[in-house]
């Protein structure tokens, strides 16, 4: 009986310990995904006064090439951010708590619009949350 | 009970009106004294979702129904900077078997010290203080209390883990409070032997998704009254963030024995506006 009971305890813990099959940039939607939630983003962006005129002398095309690179490596997927670190390319932005909490809004949001899982979304926030220290008050 | 009703036709039909940027469910939901927490524990969170140079306003209606016994709190609060909190709630025991009722106002001012609940690897810590008046002191004095009024002192630690269990968020509190009240000042304060306690507050809350959230909390408390044993208190709710304006929040909660009537135990209920 304790024989059986170790077996399935061990089983049990082996499965538990199994990382998901797929990587994270897979369960975002591989590169369409990626891709469609940074354009979501931008969207949100474009529409939100308070955070907008961050952006007035930014060249969207590469802003929005820079963000699906880092996306795309950040979540595992086969690419290689070629921009800035985030302290410098926010340094002197002057931007603040809420213009971060703005933008995390529409990235949920985004996420959501695509329809990606929870737990997706939750691997994805805690790899970006700690960037808030390299772009507020700079 | 209609001002649970009130607070909630408000809130719902005010949807995304003025609302802060903070995230959703970041403010926490409003305690029984008042401020932002989960049912009965003050957390680090400040109420609402006014983000940086941001203001926010709130207000609570809530109920606590146990075998002898129902507590009733309402009240506003309001915030400023993700920083500042200011909260006024008014507290009315009515005493079921035994007859009659205690009240009592309880001011809060909470003040966020350090880290950020989402962003930083440092729990969000914020200090607190609360006076607590009662509007009823002849039960209290006869079994003892020797004050009408209290301060009580707290810290408090809050973060969120993201991605912690079955990739869910998780939220950790601790709290530690400095009282001399009995029945957290519903039987009033001080007294004959009575001295200022630490004592030890805890929540632990996994979110489901953005709006929906389930948790669980326990406040020790001092049990400092000759007359009769004063007990833990602990809770499980559930929380649905309807959106930035409107949440509510129904548990079970056990806070043991009081005034010498045994294992009182019931529901609780509360609903939160926030502008």
């Amino acid at each position: 009986m304790v024989k059986y009971l170790l077996l399935i305890a061990t089983l049990v813990l082996t499965a538990c310990q199994q990382k998901p099959e797929t990587t994270l940039y897979q369960r975002l939607g591989a590169e369409a995904g990626v891709e469609k939630i940074v354009d979501g983003v931008l969207y949100g962006i474009e529409h939100d006064q308070s955070i907008v005129h961050h952006f007035a002398d930014t060249d969207i095309p590469r802003f929005r090439r820079l963000l699906i690179e880092q996306f795309c490596e950040l979540s595992g997927g086969p690419c290689k951010y070629t921009g800035v670190s985030m302290q410098e390319s926010h340094t002197g932005f002057q931007i603040t708590q809420a213009h971060f909490d703005a933008l995390v809004n529409h990235l949920i949001a985004a996420m959501q619009q695509q329809q990606v899982p929870v737990a997706a979304q939750n691997e994805f926030l805690a790899m970006l949350a700690p960037m808030y220290e390299d772009v507020v008050y700079r | 009970m209609k001002k649970i009703l009130v607070v909630l036709c408000l809130a719902v039909a005010s949807s995304n009106l003025m609302a802060g940027s903070k995230v959703i469910a970041t403010g926490g939901a409003t305690n029984i004294e008042g401020n932002s927490g989960g049912g009965i524990v003050p957390w680090a969170t400040i109420n609402g979702y006014s983000s940086s140079d941001e203001w926010s306003v709130n207000t609570f209606a809530a109920r606590v129904g146990v075998d002898d016994f129902t507590l009733d709190s309402y009240g506003v609060g309001a915030s400023f900077n993700n920083q500042w909190e200011l909260s006024f709630a008014r507290q009315k025991l009515g005493l079921d078997t035994i007859g009659g009722e205690l009240r009592q106002d309880v001011l809060g001012i909470k003040y966020k010290v350090a880290g950020e609940l989402l962003y930083t690897a440092m729990p969000q810590i914020s200090l607190g203080v609360q006076f607590k008046k009662n509007r009823d002191f002849a039960l209290p004095a006869a079994v003892g209390a020797g004050d009408d009024s209290g301060y009580e002192f707290y810290i408090a630690a809050t973060k969120v883990f993201f991605d912690a269990i079955a990739g869910r968020n998780l939220l950790l509190n601790t709290t530690v409070r400095s009282t001399e009240a009995h029945q957290t000042g519903l039987l009033g304060f001080g007294g004959q032997k009575v001295t200022r306690k630490l004592m030890f507050e805890s929540s632990a809350v996994l979110l489901l998704n953005y709006n929906l959230a389930v948790g669980a909390e326990f406040k020790q408390k001092p049990n400092q009254l000759g007359f009769a044993d004063e007990q833990h208190w602990r809770d499980l709710f559930a929380a649905w963030f309807i959106n930035k304006n409107a949440s509510v929040v129904l548990g079970y909660v056990d806070l043991g024995d009081i005034a010498g009537l045994t294992e009182q135990t019931g529901f609780y209920l509360s609903v939160e506006g926030t502008w």
